[in-house]
């Protein structure tokens, strides 16, 4: 699969000709795609790692500042804070996505009536915007008088501080990440899971392997592949998080919610530090071509297992 | 991919144990375990289904009905006012216009142009074609907010800043229906192409007639999932998007929840019906979605 089949002329004489053409065709075809990818992304990507050595408020002639951006950042309680609430979402939300994927991947794998309208309702938060789905969140977890709340009053539990308690402000986002997410886990899961053989259960119950033997040994080496995928896709998704903690909390209360995509927003487009916010962005692109890598690598194995 | 053939020789070395008993006892054990597998997997379906249950009750319930006290799971009477408020006081009408403008530009340009480039990497050989699919392959996960500052100067440079283009151009330089096209095409027939390019047809018209025809499902995977991801796009819209008539349904939305008395039975009501066509296409063409969800990894 990673092999490119280059086509080899089968003889070396006189196919020059063809084989310039070959090569116009090619850029030919890819000129426009290439055109507006150098335009907004290759421009703005070389630009932002400009503008992260200056300093600029969005006026007036941008100033070299060297490394200052950078210095200022490592000296930046709210961008630790931002980094470390990162980490955080992403520690938390992603063994939740593949914990609960697999679990419901599992599950909706057997032998069960009406199994096509379960993994349908499950799978649904996927085309759902995270705008919308924020704004669900905002009205379930609503402080006062918002459902979750009543619900908990209801069962003589006290009502939590959604807006109010940083810490619960953050479990918000991490379950409304979740809910968005988990449906692609577990689809991608039940890919995985078509892909053993039955035969494989079978010989393990006869030797007599319970059911959690059986998952524990069957299910879960032979879906490794799907895992692998997952942890990358689910480490950069949440890793990226915008859209629903911009909704939902703005990362607020204080900086308790603030992650690297809204505090880089927050400097580029709030406050107007812009070479401060694109030494940010700098940073979220590092980060993200590493993962990029890993999961090219990944992918090469998951392309030759298939 | 060895495991499987490891775990299945174990299996089939190890001597076969008493036939009967274990299967009766599993065949009466699984009716129990039916029924409790069927009950996790409602229970499941109902917790993630309940917020979407919950936009419908507060979309079409009373003003304000969801956030008095007292617990009440359901509308005390059904009403389109919060629809109707929404309507009259914001122009909601324009916001759904404007998000299928746009939907409509970045999915034509898009699966255009990610077609013509899947086609060159699967089936033309050109110098520089692997570095130029991995520069392409790199910057798919590259998020907005890594480069809006400059993407915004940019766009403002170009003077389009504020307009339509300034959300469609961007959009559609993507290189996501790159990857799924060059695949597809790669497996389509080599001789198919080799006959045409024998009978002396040139890169375009093996393009037009014979790839094309052959790649309609690639064609409606590229389409919906696009399509998708412009109608829920966020973070570059809201830099993009200066003016209220030329919002779309996401920043519209954030729109009404950032005046002063935010009116949430309004926004569920928009909420409701930004999802709606996303949800009816998902539920026709789920197929689709499921193959370039999980082909793509995108999301």
């Amino acid at each position: 699969m990673t092999a490119v089949p280059l086509r080899r002329p089968s003889s070396r004489g006189g196919r020059r000709p063809a084989r310039s053409r070959d090569a116009l065709a090619g850029y030919g075809f890819l000129a426009p795609n290439l055109l507006l990818m150098a335009v907004f992304l290759f421009v703005p990507i070389a630009w932002a790692i400009q503008l992260s050595f200056q300093e600029t408020r969005g006026f007036g002639t941008p100033e070299w500042v060297g490394f200052d951006n950078y210095a200022r950042m490592a000296a930046d309680p709210v961008f630790w804070q931002s980094l470390g609430n990162t980490v955080l979402f992403t520690a938390v939300t992603v063994p939740l996505e593949l914990l609960g994927g697999l679990g419901l991947a599992v599950l909706l794998n057997s032998v069960l009536p009406a199994r096509g309208v379960f993994r349908t309702i499950i799978v649904l938060p996927l085309v759902i915007s995270g705008v919308a789905s924020g704004m669900i969140a905002v009205i379930l977890f609503y402080e006062s008088n918002g459902l979750i709340n009543k619900l908990l009053a209801a069962v003589g539990l006290s009502p939590i501080g959604w807006q109010s308690d940083g810490a619960s402000a953050m479990v918000s986002v991490m379950v409304a990440a979740v809910w968005l997410r988990i449906g692609f886990n577990m689809m991608i899961y039940v890919a995985g899971l078509q892909s053993v053989s039955p035969d494989l259960y079978e010989a393990a119950r006869i030797d007599g392997a319970t059911a959690f033997q059986q998952f524990r040994s069957v299910t879960v080496p032979l879906v490794g592949p799907s895992t692998f995928f997952l942890l990358i896709m689910n480490v950069i998704a949440s890793f990226q998080v915008f859209d629903l903690i911009f909704v939902m909390t703005g990362g607020g209360p204080g900086y308790s919610t603030s992650v690297l995509g809204t505090y880089a927003y927050r400097n580029g487009f709030q406050i107007r530090e812009q070479g401060y916010g694109a030494a940010l962005g700098v940073v979220i692109l590092v980060v993200t071509l590493v993962f990029t890598y890993v999961q090219w690598r990944t992918s090469r194995t998951r392309d030759l297992v298939e | 991919m060895t495991a499987p053939t490891l775990v299945q020789s174990a299996a089939v070395a190890a001597p076969p144990t008493t036939g009967a008993r274990p299967s009766r006892r599993r065949r009466r054990g699984s009716t129990a375990g039916l029924v409790l597998r069927t009950a996790v997997a409602a229970i499941a379906a109902a917790v993630v289904f309940f917020p979407l249950y919950w936009m419908l009750v507060v979309a079409f319930s009373p003003r304000g009905e969801a956030f008095e006290p007292g617990l009440r799971l359901w509308p005390s009477a059904l009403t389109l006012d919060n629809f109707a408020r929404a309507f009259e006081r914001y122009p909601v009408g324009e916001w759904f216009v404007n998000s299928v403008v746009i939907g409509a530009f970045i999915t034509v340009v898009t699966v255009t142009l990610n077609l013509m480039a899947g086609y060159a990497f699967a089936r033309i050989a050109f110098p520089g074609r692997n570095v130029l699919f991995l520069v392409a392959l790199a910057t798919l996960m590259i998020p907005v907010q890594a480069i809006m500052v400059a993407q915004f100067r940019v766009v403002t440079g170009l003077q389009i800043y504020g307009t339509y283009w300034s959300v469609i151009l961007p959009g559609a330089a993507t290189a996501f229906g790159i990857f799924l096209a060059r695949q597809f095409i790669l497996a389509i027939p080599q001789e198919l192409v080799e006959a045409a390019r024998i009978d002396g047809a040139g890169h375009v018209r093996v393009f037009l007639r014979i790839v094309l025809p052959l790649s309609r499902p690639l064609i409606a995977v590229l389409t919906l999932l696009t399509l998708l991801g412009s109608w829920n796009d966020f973070a570059w819209p809201l830099i993009a998007l200066k003016d209220n008539a030329l919002f779309t349904l996401p920043i519209g939305l954030l729109y009404m929840k950032g005046q002063t008395t935010p009116d949430y039975s309004g926004i569920m009501a928009l909420a409701l019906l930004s999802v709606l066509p996303m949800v009816v296409l998902f539920l026709v063409f789920q197929r689709y979605f499921v193959q370039g969800f999980a082909r793509s990894g995108i999301r």
